[in-house]
């Protein structure tokens, strides 16, 4: 369905020029959403080709979400949409409008770290850190998923996730460490 | 990597969305869970005028026991699919293909109408499709369906045979109850596209092969199919698996390797499914 050859077709019309509460000038037509991140709700006129992870770093302030790759393939903008762990560089803002979304700054109760976030700290599943809120974000997703995963499931349940200091042991032992298994 | 502007429609019904595509034609694409359209569009290989999405049409997401068939909603996600009691039983080639889906954030969004109307020779659904002798719904804006055949579907690169103005509504996939089957899928890392991946599928006195990313489009390996049928055993009926094909050689592998892998990967797939 979708030519390469056959896609030589310029943008929309722009067909209006808009300021949101951000300051940000937005071009052509615009769209307006609403979408609960961490349980608070953020609404404005996006266009319809901003990416989520844009709208959560750069509308909502929220930058614990990190920009690897953009292509889908690092996880490092790993979020949670309706309690599922989804990729927010591969998603448009329009395609949250009306959903609740989970960050990695909504994991935590006030100052008591989420049980994972936790557990990572304990095992030292950190190296640079940049990775990490992805690597969160899918382990709680994982095991929402399998609660009692073996070494072999976290491995496979991971394996959307590249973390370039290459410290995927520790981060393993963290995830069976917070599913309740001996370390 | 911002996509070029466009034009957004959500569409809350099929009808909706078949309207949206008459109206614009070859400037709209349908938008599922946009996880092979959307890349696409980030690295501006494609900039379509209008994307109509459909991901919300829920009408659109089951998996219903259909006597000789599973009838599958086009919008039915992939962890869905993967989970789904009914599919791991009757289907089971489909339920551990979708599986190994690129990874686990890609299958809570892709769906499987999606991934077939996109028609990637390196996708593995396709050749799921191929060896399981399965089928699809579509869906023309004044109501009208056909049935495509999977061998029919595939036209080129990138290319399904589907009208500009139809929508996959449905994937029809026979009952392949306790039959013999396998998948086989060689890449580099886990979440990758194969580098050649295969089906096999046992059918009532039959074998179907089909190969991934050798080619233009997902292809069935017939030459493979026709020695079985003549009684080859499956290691000799391998060596035939590469026979017509025309993969292209890339960063990942030449066409000698790719070859190669088609043979080697066939006969592994071929012996795993029970075939002698």
């Amino acid at each position: 369905m979708l030519r390469v050859e056959d896609v030589q077709r310029c943008s929309s019309v722009q067909e209006s020029r808009a300021t949101t509460d951000y300051g940000e000038t937005l071009e052509g037509k615009t769209v307006e959403i609403s979408v609960e991140v961490n349980g608070t709700t953020h609404s404005g006129d996006v266009e319809p080709r901003t990416l989520l992870v844009h709208f959560i770093r750069d509308r909502a302030g929220l930058t614990g979400t990190n920009v690897g790759c953009d292509t889908s393939s690092c996880g490092a903008c790993t979020i949670h949409i309706d309690g599922e762990a989804v990729k927010s560089c591969t998603m448009l803002a329009v395609q949250a409008d009306g959903r609740e979304i989970t960050t990695i700054e909504g994991l935590a109760d006030g100052e008591q770290l989420h049980p994972m976030q936790e557990a990572f700290m304990n095992c030292h599943a950190l190296q640079c850190g940049f990775c990490t809120p992805g690597m969160v974000m899918a382990s709680v997703s994982l095991l929402d998923e399998n609660p009692n995963p073996s070494e072999a499931d976290v491995r496979t349940g991971l394996e959307g996730n590249l973390c370039r200091c290459t410290g995927y042991h520790n981060i393993v032992k963290a995830v069976l460490s917070a599913a309740g298994g001996e370390q | 990597m911002i996509p070029v502007a466009f034009d957004y429609v959500r569409a809350e019904s099929s009808e909706e969305a078949l309207g949206a595509l008459s109206e614009h034609g070859d400037e709209a694409k349908l938008m599922a869970g946009g996880h092979s359209l959307l890349p696409m569009m980030k690295l501006r290989l494609a900039y379509p005028s209008v994307v109509v999405d459909i991901g919300r049409l829920a009408d659109l997401s089951y998996i219903n026991d259909a006597g000789d068939h599973l009838a599958i909603g086009a919008l039915t996600r992939h962890r869905d699919v993967e989970t789904s009691a009914l599919v791991a039983e009757h289907a089971p080639l489909l339920a551990h293909a979708t599986a190994h889906v690129g990874d686990p954030q890609v299958r809570h969004r892709g769906t499987l109408g999606g991934s077939l109307a996109h028609a990637d020779a390196a996708a593995d659904h396709p050749s799921v499709l191929l060896a399981m002798d399965g089928s699809v719904v579509a869906r023309k804006s004044d109501g009208s369906e056909r049935v495509i055949d999977g061998v029919d579907l595939f036209a080129g690169f990138l290319e399904s045979s589907l009208e500009e103005t139809e929508m996959i509504t449905e994937v029809r996939i026979p009952k392949h109850t306790g039959m013999g089957w396998n998948f086989q899928k060689f890449n580099r890392r886990a979440q990758d596209w194969a580098i050649v991946g295969v089906s096999a599928q046992q059918l009532d006195g039959a074998v179907r092969v089909a190969l991934v990313n050798m080619g233009p489009t997902p292809i069935r390996a017939t030459a493979v199919e026709q020695a079985l049928a003549e009684g080859a055993p499956a290691a000799e009926a391998a060596q035939q698996a590469a026979e017509g094909m025309a993969p292209s050689g890339d960063l990942n592998a030449t066409v000698e390797y790719r070859n190669h892998l088609a043979r080697v990967l066939t006969r592994r797939a071929l012996q795993a499914a029970g075939v002698g």
